[in-house]
């Protein structure tokens, strides 16, 4: 079975091709069907897949070799093990649903840019399946570029809004800048070990110097930085708003930021190595967590409160991947899927039926009118806050747990964090859909529930999000329960092995998971109180405010620090060095050359006379060099 | 008779060949001087001949040292046939364009 493993990314390939080729002369019906078939289609071959891998066991399957130079060998190989399989489900699964959310939510699109939505689409989730299943850095690096494409592409899906540009520019140059990590550890680990295959890599890590090893590991976690949105290059994924938001929903939920979550638990032998760049990406985790939540606390767009939750669940992810709670990041990254994709979606469903109104101030009161959108986005809500039984609840307070047991300081800002999460998420939630409607006369009357292609998303995506978490139930609640870690255990078998074990007194998990979660009721509650009578004209001007507002300011930072200089640098040498310096070089050969023809121009007078007497001069003087040694001298004086 | 009378008669010849192509503006004068120094060098190149026969055919009577100096001679006179004829003709084209074999009527491609 996991020898059709190829099948996985081949069908969202071929959607692409088709798509992407037939676009003009196809109709929206067939390109939605090519589009979200194929992600299905793969859905169906990673079940197949994930439970081969849970009977039989992990393998890797090579196809070809994509560099075969003497003894350096990047084989062309996927790896499906128990880690792969499991992106694999979310990949295709979310992916799907998002597909099939897209055909109504792009409906008003043109066939052709509808057409080239899908065909961006399915190549997003080709890429992002090529970087799940590649059984080396190489191919996992393919699609980490691949799936920086097709951000790029998405993100500036509208192209004729030039903002939109920008923002595609931004999460294209953001991503580069981390690429570049990426690709400097990958050389470093072909340099020092010559393979780049990870079950060679892991095998030899103890041949690795400790400096090797804590280079290559922090290099790789820059590259992450990039992709999965963390401090300092997190700025682009905010601004990736511009896209379509389903694509937000794919990008945040699905794709792209997972990314980094996956290449580290993959990679998490080397990082067990290295206990120093654990704690770098323990702290830079923790500092996403709590910084972008401080700024969607007060951001007044639906999608960019849910861009920094997506920025500060991450933070949250690495700060589980840094405490080396793996099983807790991939879990956080399932659950979070779940509630992420379902907020986007049901955000989407709000900003369609609003007429792309993306202000929750002059939303409110949607209750009435969106049943199931509100239904949904509720149980989202409650996930990502945190509540049990819901999903959220179990994956975060893994990593909680864990980091409590590696540094109590971390669990304590991680929880300040949480209680940041349900204040945003139910700020957000309350001004959408309580209250009274503070929109437009027009908007009012126009507000209508999605159609059922957006509904059915949402509901399957709301049911995984409120039972996504039992997958995962704490040893403290139930013994043996926590099913996905004895699924992921061989892919972090020998992590285990070295990593110290820290025990928590069950009492004391108790008292975690009690203490956090009440404090998250009260915050619910008292978010929803305060904002429930919210009024359009409430203005708070406290400067503090003001700077979460304008997000630290860290936009105009990275401006006035990076870019401006960049750019009067590039203006030095646009208009100084290439002006003057390469220009007036090229121009002054040129010059050069004209002047000196018209100076020999003269040469030519066209007296024939003239001619024949410079070539009996150039002769004798040919004669003169060529003799030079006096000979012809010695043999007129002997003549004459 | 020694080599030199032969070199200075061709030395002379030549020299009047070009100072004749130097300073006539006539075409066919100027042609004819191209001639008288091309005849020049054959006479030199026949007397060279000769002389370094003369001086081998005493080791060995077999000898043909020399012969390619003639050999010359004879490429050289086809060649001057060859190029009398294209010559002329072009001076004939000459005089029907300009009516005048004056060479510095030719001063078309000036500058």
């Amino acid at each position: 079975m996991s020898k059709l493993v190829y099948l996985v990314p081949l069908f969202p390939l071929l959607g692409f091709l088709i798509n992407g080729l037939g676009r003009k002369s196809m109709s929206r019906s067939l390109i939605g069907i090519v589009g979200s078939g194929a992600i299905l289609a793969s859905f169906v071959v990673s079940l197949l897949i994930f439970f081969d891998v849970k009977n039989n066991g992990a393998s890797v399957i090579a196809l070809f070799d994509f560099i075969n130079v003497e003894s350096f060998q990047i084989p062309f190989a996927f790896q499906v093990d128990q880690l792969s399989s499991l992106f694999l489900l979310i990949i295709t699964g979310i992916g799907f649903l998002i597909h099939l959310y897209s055909t109504a939510y792009m409906h008003e699109e043109e066939p052709q840019h509808f057409g080239r939505y899908f065909a961006y689409l399915n190549l997003f989730v080709f890429s992002m399946l090529l970087l799940v299943l590649g059984a080396n850095y190489v191919i996992m690096f393919i699609g980490w570029e691949g799936v920086g494409l097709c951000s790029y592409l998405l993100i500036g899906f509208w192209f004729k809004n030039n903002t939109y540009n920008y923002a595609a520019r931004k999460a294209f140059v953001m991503n580069r800048i981390g690429d570049l990590g990426f690709l400097l550890a990958v050389f470093w680990l072909l340099f020092r070990l010559g393979t780049a295959s990870y079950g060679d890599v892991f095998a030899n890590v103890s041949k690795l110097s400790s400096f090797d090893v804590t280079a290559i590991t922090t290099l790789l976690f820059v590259g992450a930085m990039g992709k999965s949105a963390q401090i300092p290059l997190y700025t682009w994924l905010p601004d990736a708003m511009a896209g379509p938001t389903p694509v937000s929903a794919l990008i945040h939920a699905a794709t792209m930021v997972t990314a980094g979550i996956y290449m580290i638990a993959r990679s998490n032998i080397l990082y067990t190595m290295a206990p120093a760049t654990q704690t770098l990406v323990a702290v830079v985790g923790l500092a996403t967590a709590i910084f972008a939540a401080t700024i969607a606390l007060k951001q007044n767009d639906i999608k960019k409160v849910l861009a920094y939750s997506t920025v500060s669940q991450l933070g949250y992810m690495f700060l589980g991947l840094g405490v080396g709670a793996y099983t807790g990041a991939v879990f956080h990254v399932m659950t979070h899927a779940f509630f992420k994709a379902l907020l986007f979606l049901g955000a989407g469903s709000v900003i369609h039926a609003m007429h792309h109104e993306q202000d929750i101030r002059k939303m409110g009161g949607l209750k009435k009118y969106m049943p199931i959108t509100h239904i949904t986005f509720l149980l989202a809500c409650l996930a990502i806050a945190g509540i049990p039984p819901f999903s959220g609840f179990f994956s975060k307070d893994e990593i909680l747990t864990a980091a409590f047991a590696k540094n109590p300081i971390y669990y304590f800002v991680g929880v300040g964090g949480a209680l940041m999460t349900a204040f945003y998420m139910f700020r957000l939630y309350t001004l959408t859909f309580l209250g009274d409607f503070r929109g437009t006369q027009d908007q009012g009357n126009h507000i209508h529930e999605s159609p059922s292609a957006m509904t059915i998303p949402l509901i399957i995506l709301a049911a995984l999000s409120v039972v996504g978490g039992l997958i995962g139930i704490p040893e403290v609640l139930a013994s043996n329960a926590h099913s996905l870690e004895h699924f992921l255990a061989p892919i972090f078998a020998e992590s285990a092995k070295i990593a110290e074990h820290h025990h928590l007194e069950a009492s004391q998990e108790y008292l975690m998971m009690g203490s956090s979660t009440l404090a998250i009721i009260l915050i619910i509650l008292f978010t929803v109180n305060r904002y429930k009578k919210y009024r359009a004209t409430e203005q708070v001007d406290s400067s503090f405010s003001k700077l979460l507002e304008n997000k630290w300011y860290i936009d105009e930072l990275y401006d006035s620090l990076i870019v401006n200089p960049l750019n009067g640098l590039a203006g030095f040498f646009k208009n100084i060095v290439e002006k003057s310096g390469i220009d007036g070089m090229v121009n002054g050969v040129g010059r050069l050359v004209g002047y000196g023809s018209r100076q020999l121009r003269l040469l030519q007078s066209g007296q024939v006379g003239n001619y024949i007497l410079i070539m009996v001069l150039a002769i004798v003087v040919f004669f003169v060099i060529w003799f030079n040694d006096l000979s012809i001298m010695r043999f007129f004086s002997k003549i004459f | 008779m020694p080599i030199q009378y032969y070199i200075y008669l061709c030395l002379a010849l030549f020299s009047i060949g070009i100072i004749g192509v130097l300073t006539r503006r006539n075409a066919i004068i100027v042609f004819m001087c191209v001639e008288l120094m091309l005849n020049a060098v054959n006479l030199l190149l026949v007397a060279f001949s000769k002389m370094h026969y003369g001086l081998a055919i005493g080791a060995n009577p077999e000898t043909t040292v020399g012969i390619d100096g003639q050999l010359f001679v004879f490429f050289i006179m086809v060649v001057a046939a060859a190029e009398v004829s294209v010559g002329l003709a072009i001076i004939v084209m000459m005089y029907r364009n300009t009516h005048s074999v004056d060479i510095n009527f030719l001063n078309r491609l000036k500058n």
